[in-house]
């Protein structure tokens, strides 16, 4: 299978006077279709991993390629294109916009790309949420659902666009073990039935153990890369 | 674009009490605007109105010895020819006389009129307080003051005496007030043919006077100048009320000097509050444009959010402005009167000025929402996502 998504000899710097490197020389690729979760205890670096995988944070040095587009050269709106097209993003603290509903949410980012939204694409986003079980709320404002519920809204709103990569950063870092466990189960079946990509932070060991492959991060750095 | 303004739409909406305190400043700061300009215009319309609108705004004399003009018929057809504005023409003959009643006696200025054209002027006719106007040779109105300081009455015959000793009983046809009291008490008015058999001065007169219309009266001396040109006569003199009036002008000047002051104040403080409002806009929703921008809008959308964040707000504060303006204005004229009624200052309402303050309130929205849309494109999402 081809690489997806890979990164070079990734080096980041935080500060310009007092200066904190917290990623060493970071070589990853993952492949198409691959169900992936990066662990590692807090301040390691793995979110700044996936910040960077996802174009939303600049590296000291190295390269990144997405879809076999290298993205060291690319505008401002040429990565946001990228990022609207090719990724999905699910937070932590899901990040709905709290001015929308749920069915409004999951259409931005498809509005974001088009500019509009069709009849075909309404029935797409009311098919995904229906998926994560959210079809009863779907009217609701975002700020009317339950963490789970918003968390899963996160979910439907990073496939809308098909993207090829889905990162999450701790998707069910502050849900309950039920909720954990229903989210974790949709992203499998995605996984399984649409093909995305899923690049997964997490720090739950036991979420960590069902996915094909484990990177743990230690103080900026590989510590452990286990493919099942 | 669209969406732009779908997501500024909605981040106004779903903080309506905001949102309503920002349309309810812009729309206070365009009321006064309106209102102070309105009765600015007001004042200074009625000012002129009250100055110039019954006298002369032109004034041709001559500078002859025996100040006198001749060839009056044909310089009125060549004055009609140099400018459209210029609407009313009237000739005077005016002379220093004597008047005796009774035993009481005085000097005077007669006029001759024809009186007619001169109505459209001074507007005599509308303030005759009794009687009538002259008709007929020989008689004359006199003014409110005189009748009431000689205890005069209609039909009363006064003598009148040439500076040549020449002796004329006119009888007193009505009385005239216009609201000037040392007018009121010197003038005496007459047909044309009577102020001419009584001076001798044949068909002559001594001054062409003139009105312009009112879209004109502050270019009355650039048309006096025409009048000069066209009639190219050294032995003539074109005068104008703007010349006569100087102080007038300079005091309407600093008027209108100090309703722009406010009203520029008025605007500033209108930016400037928009400005941070909507800056403080940027601060509560950097969570949103962050979000926004991880999942792929690009910086220019987010600056159109604000950008039509200002507009409608904008437009919305310069309407309820406008309607808020318009009723102060009209509650002013209604409820400042007047003992007699009418309201102390009468409004002058330009729509074409509204228009224009309700435009310049929204261009400001616009240029104030500038700043935070300049912020928000320079939003990164990394600080948001990373701060949560």
């Amino acid at each position: 299978m081809s690489n997806m998504l890979e990164i070079k000899g990734i080096n980041k710097i935080y500060g310009e006077e007092i200066k904190t490197q917290v990623l060493y020389d970071i070589n990853l690729s993952f492949e198409q279709g691959s169900f992936n979760s990066i662990i590692g205890q807090s301040g390691s670096g793995k979110s700044t991993i996936l910040n960077i995988m996802g174009t939303l944070d600049k590296a000291t040095s190295g390269e990144i390629i997405i879809d076999g587009k290298n993205v060291k050269n690319m505008s401002n709106n040429q990565l946001a294109a990228l990022r609207n097209s090719t990724i999905g993003f699910v937070f932590q603290f899901h990040y709905l916009l709290p001015e929308f509903t749920a069915l409004e949410n999951v259409l931005m980012p498809y509005e974001i790309k088009h500019g509009k939204v069709t009849k075909e694409i309404i029935k797409k986003a009311e098919d995904y949420l229906k998926l994560v079980g959210l079809e009863d709320v779907k009217n609701n404002l975002s700020t009317k659902l339950s963490g789970g519920q918003q968390q899963r809204t996160a979910i439907a709103r990073a496939l809308i666009n098909n993207p090829k990569i889905i990162l999450a950063d701790e998707p069910t870092g502050n849900l309950d073990s039920d909720s954990t466990e229903t989210i974790y189960e949709l992203l499998r079946n995605i996984n399984q039935e649409i093909g995305t990509t899923f690049i997964i932070i997490t720090h739950d060991k036991r979420i960590a153990e069902k996915t094909d492959r484990i990177i743990e991060i230690k103080d900026g750095r590989i510590n452990m890369d286990i493919t099942k | 674009m669209k969406l732009g303004y779908k997501i500024a739409k909605r981040f106004l909406k779903s903080n309506l009490g905001q949102t309503f305190f920002i349309i309810l400043g812009i729309a206070i700061g365009v009321s006064v605007q309106i209102f102070i300009g309105s009765l600015i215009q007001g004042l200074q319309k009625s000012l002129v109105e009250k100055t110039i609108g019954n006298s002369s705004q032109i004034t041709i004399t001559s500078l002859t010895d025996d100040k006198r003009i001749t060839d009056y018929d044909k310089m009125i057809t060549d004055i009609k020819t140099v400018d459209s504005s210029i609407d009313k023409i009237s000739i005077a003959n005016d002379n220093a006389a004597f008047l005796e009643y009774g035993s009481n006696s005085q000097s005077l200025l007669i006029r001759g009129f024809n009186i007619e054209d001169a109505d459209k002027i001074y507007n005599f006719i509308d303030r005759l307080k009794e009687g009538t106007y002259p008709q007929n040779e020989n008689e004359i109105i006199l003014g409110i003051d005189l009748k009431d300081e000689y205890g005069m009455k209609l039909n009363d015959t006064v003598k009148i005496t040439t500076p040549s000793q020449k002796t004329v009983n006119c009888k007193v046809v009505g009385f005239y007030d216009l609201n000037v009291a040392s007018v009121n008490k010197s003038w005496a008015i007459t047909t044309l043919g009577t102020s001419q058999t009584m001076f001798d001065t044949n068909n002559s007169v001594t001054s062409i006077e003139m009105q312009v219309n009112s879209k004109s009266t502050f270019i009355a001396d650039q048309i006096g100048v025409k009048i000069s040109d066209k009639l190219n006569n050294s032995s003539i003199k074109v005068d104008n009320w703007k010349a006569q009036n100087a102080q007038l002008l300079s005091g309407l000047q600093g008027q209108s000097i100090s309703s722009i002051m406010i009203q520029v104040f008025v605007l500033i403080s209108v930016v400037l509050g928009i400005a941070s409002v909507l800056a403080i806009t940027v601060m509560q929703k950097s969570k949103q444009i962050g979000i926004l921008k991880a999942m792929g809008i690009k910086n220019s959308t987010t600056s159109f959010i604000f950008l039509f964040e200002g507009l409608i707000l904008g437009f919305f504060g310069a309407v309820l402005g406008i309607v808020f303006g318009l009723g102060l204005s009209f509650a002013f004229t209604k409820f400042a009167l007047n003992p007699d009624g009418t309201p102390v200052i009468a409004l002058y309402i330009s729509y074409s000025f509204i228009i224009g303050s309700g435009l310049i309130a929204i261009a400001s929205s616009l240029l104030a929402a500038f700043i935070p849309a300049i912020r928000s494109s320079k939003l990164n999402p990394i600080d948001i996502i990373r701060n949560n």
